[in-house]
């Protein structure tokens, strides 16, 4: 078994004051058996501080209602939105009132709540290897807030596809991402359809979600992955709708995807797609290589990415078995692997305030003091969500940032975040700024 | 590297006054008394990348060939005609300039401003991220190669005493085209580059000062060299938007006189698979950002653009045919822009490769004429005066275009 400070480095977001003396006294053994059962683990306290953050509980047709833009608003109301908005502070006015009335917030708020309550279960939760996994395959299947409706459609895409699916089946995932709204909106799956594809999902589902970029598919299975996808639709984007397919949108006809004649017709056709890449070698490949890169190194041992993909094959997918794997193999606890990780500016938070014992609600000086070290939580454009490699985290600039932080922090200078010193001010920057605090 | 007499009198001044935090590679400077040369003279590159793969016949129309218009029913531009807006803009009778890069045309009429169609990777993938990553090490094809090609450029130069705004990537993180052994500074915020703690701020510096070292030569010269409050030249407005603000931090430090050789900065939001528009709409309006951002630029930068070299660059083209969603799929070559006093522009160079179905790459997108590392070379080689570029371009045989003076 491996030792406790790097156990809670990789399975958490680093230890709290206390917590390891903790771990010895129940082993490690059954440490990471809980981590790996969250269900298992009692944590009401936490939900008790995310509890005032309406929307994360709510469903996107809510939320449309709730948190409209002040044009949806105006349209709704019957009011010309255009006239509006060159009508001055008359007219602002009127729009605040609008919303004061209705108890009604603007769409930033969500976002502001969607991090709020990832930054405040990942500081304060027991169940924190959930957390990770939470992190992981969000990033893994990213989807950028800004897109379109994706600002009403991401929370539920988080609360209700994600986390639920954490530590199941790959298959499960990747079929709750493919059928949700948010990744439809995201990849254009919704536009695409039998009079005219659209490739941008098809291609992010082989290159970035399953076989990876040299994972053995062609331009051809690219085109004939989007037509097998065509109808995979949302009712109603514009009001928050779920998933709907739609028959006529459809290409009914012969598809060949990596080899595989596919001739079923309507929604089996991708539901067959989806099961031929989660199938793949490729693909247990490039989810071990993904696991084992967040878990041990940015240059994953070879010899644990086969025997990962080797349980992926045995144990169709089974997330838990794989991190389980990789959490008790020699190479995750070789002391190669130990601080080897170059924390993200979200791990360098959270477990900055873990140290000193701090409590937070993810509010906004926080989470923009994470988006200057380069982290905006949930607006990263690229599909492919943040690099894992520490070289990409410690530039000039993110460096100084990171030592305003420690600054911020160890001053009780972040509103809405506390911290307890157990040391000088001066000791506590210079450990929270140091090189080896940037590791995990 | 050659220090200016400006940077060594401005630099030296604040290096004695405070001589226990005066970084080292001044103190050499300084002792050495190396000041032959003109960091004026130094000539400088502006590199700008267009993350997602920009629509490289949308910003640089083919009005000429036909099968554009036929490929693209609803997001084609319309042709040139006098006195109509919403059309593109002729530049040579055949390509005319998306209507909302109109602030580019002058630049063109100037000649200082050139364009490469055609242009970009010969590696034949389709994704983002390889085509990115390969564009950004020069080496398309080779994933072992991790550091990047301007970082290769400065490695052939090697200098201890160097400044280390050498090369500078005004972005949160170092790009992949800096990455590697020469140090390259990354800035958000030039303002805001440094420790922010009031009164303990000098304090918190002697804390991290060598356990950062590069970082914190780097903050300490800037205060010295640049001011807090930036005014662009008179008449000059940068757009509002992260690229504008970017551009505007970038001839703040050539202005500064830091010894800044290469710069990097990158415009997202390429990546119009649906609703890309034609003369309006969505990309019409990140195209509006980039030429109105580079024209501001290179206006701000006035007589520096002397010896400065502006070049455009993304991962690929887009299909030619529209999609099923009034946007374009991925492609294969796109365009480059060139601006600056070296450039022979008021020009179109490559070889038009023609859109009939049958002279598409792979039957579906603009083929490749110029091999970007071509148009990287000449700026190495004719520019920045580098007589052997076999170290930044392994295995590569640049073909001469002839676009840099």
């Amino acid at each position: 078994m491996p030792d406790v400070v790097h156990l809670l480095n990789r399975l958490g977001f680093g230890p709290r004051p206390g917590q390891i003396e903790r771990v010895q006294a129940i082993g490690l053994d059954r440490y990471l058996y809980e981590q790996l059962h969250p269900e298992r683990i009692d944590d009401s306290a936490t939900e008790a501080l995310v509890a005032t953050l309406a929307s994360i509980y709510m469903n996107p047709a809510g939320l449309v209602q709730k948190y409209p833009e002040p044009r949806q608003l105006m349209r709704r109301l019957g009011t010309q939105p255009d006239r509006l908005d060159r009508g001055g502070p008359e007219s602002r006015r009127r729009v605040q009132a609008l919303y004061a009335e209705g108890g009604l917030k603007l769409p930033r708020r969500l976002l502001e709540e969607l991090r709020a309550q990832k930054i405040i279960r990942a500081a304060h939760s027991e169940r924190q290897l959930h957390e990770v996994m939470s992190d992981f395959w969000y990033n893994h299947f990213n989807v950028f807030w800004r897109k379109n409706a994706d600002r009403w459609l991401t929370t539920a895409y988080e609360m209700s596809a994600i986390r639920p699916r954490v530590f199941g089946k790959f298959k499960d995932l990747l079929m709750a991402t493919a059928m949700s709204p948010a990744m439809l909106v995201y990849l254009d799956n919704h536009l695409s359809s039998i009079r005219g594809i659209n490739e941008n999902y098809a291609r992010e589902l082989m290159e970035l979600h399953t076989l990876g970029v040299d994972g053995g598919y062609t331009q051809k299975d690219v085109q004939e992955v989007a037509r097998a996808l065509t109808g995979w639709s949302i009712e109603r984007p514009q009001r928050g709708g779920e998933f709907i397919f739609r028959p006529r949108l459809h290409d009914d006809g012969e598809k060949t995807v990596l080899g595989h004649k596919i001739n079923a017709g309507g929604i089996r056709d991708g539901e067959i797609v989806i099961d031929i890449l989660e199938k793949h070698p490729s693909t247990a490949r490039f989810i071990s290589t993904k696991l084992v890169r967040r878990f041990v190194a940015d240059q994953p041992p070879e010899s644990l990415v086969t025997h990962v993909a080797e349980v992926y094959r045995r144990t169709d997918g089974d997330i838990r078995e794989m991190v389980h794997t990789i959490v008790t193999s020699k190479e995750f606890n070789s002391t190669d692997a130990v601080r080897a990780k170059t924390k993200t500016p979200f791990e360098y938070a959270v477990s900055a305030i873990r140290s000193l014992d701090g409590t937070t609600d993810g509010s906004r000086p926080l989470t923009e003091s994470i988006a200057h070290m380069g982290q905006p939580l949930y607006e990263c454009q690229p599909p492919a969500g943040f690099p894992d490699h520490g070289d990409y985290w410690m530039s000039s600039s993110a460096i100084l940032e990171r030592l305003n932080f420690a600054v911020a922090l160890s001053t009780n200078r972040l509103p809405g975040t506390s911290v307890r010193l157990d040391k000088p001010v001066a000791a506590v920057v210079k450990k929270l700024g140091s090189p080896e605090f940037q590791k995990r | 590297m050659p220090i200016s007499r400006r940077y060594f009198l401005k630099s030296s001044g604040m290096a004695f006054a405070s001589f226990a935090v005066m970084p080292r590679f001044l103190m050499r400077t300084a002792l050495a008394e190396k000041m032959s040369g003109g960091g004026k003279d130094q000539p400088i590159i502006v590199a700008i990348f267009q993350r997602g793969a920009a629509d490289g016949i949308s910003m640089v129309v083919p009005f000429g060939d036909k099968h554009y218009y036929e490929f693209r029913p609803q997001i084609a531009i319309p042709e040139p005609a006098p006195d109509s807006d919403g059309r593109a803009i002729d530049l040579d009778g055949f390509f005319g300039l998306h209507p909302a890069l109109a602030s580019l045309k002058p630049i063109y009429d100037e000649h200082q401003l050139a364009i490469v169609h055609a242009a970009g990777s010969p590696d034949h993938t389709r994704s983002h991220f390889d085509a990115q990553d390969y564009m950004e090490s020069g080496a398309p094809g080779e994933k072992a190669i991790t550091d990047g090609w301007l970082n290769r450029y400065l490695q052939r130069k090697p200098d201890t005493d160097a400044s280390p705004f050498r090369a500078v990537a005004v972005s949160a993180t170092l790009p992949r085209s800096l990455a590697g052994a020469v140090p390259a500074v990354a800035i958000e915020r030039v303002n805001e580059f440094g420790i922010r703690a009031g009164a303990a701020t000098p304090e918190i510096e002697e804390l991290f000062a060598e356990m950062y070292k590069e970082t914190f030569d780097a903050v300490r010269m800037l205060r010295s060299a640049a001011s807090r409050q930036y005014a662009p030249a008179a008449g000059v407005r940068y757009p509002n938007s992260p690229f504008g603000q970017a551009l505007q931090q970038i001839a703040q430090l050539v202005k500064a006189e830091v010894g800044l050789e290469v710069a990097f900065t990158d415009i997202a939001g390429w990546d119009t698979h649906a609703n890309q528009g034609n003369s309006r709409g969505q990309l019409s309006n990140r195209l509006r950002d980039f030429g109105d951002g580079l024209a501001a630029l290179y206006r701000d930068l006035g007589d520096h653009m002397r010896n400065i070299v502006i070049i455009s660059m993304t991962e690929f083209g887009r299909a030619v045919r529209q999609n099923g969603s009034g946007g374009t799929d991925h492609g294969h070559a796109s365009c480059i822009f060139l601006a600056g006093g070296p450039v022979r522009g008021g020009k179109i160079y490559g070889q038009w490769p023609g859109l009939a179905p049958q002279q598409l790459y792979e039957g579906r997108d603009l083929a490749l004429t110029t091999d970007f590392r071509s148009v990287f070379s000449e700026i190495l080689i004719k520019h920045m005066g580098v007589n052997d570029i076999s170290n930044v371009f392994p295995n590569f045989a640049p073909v001469s275009i002839s676009l840099i003076a």
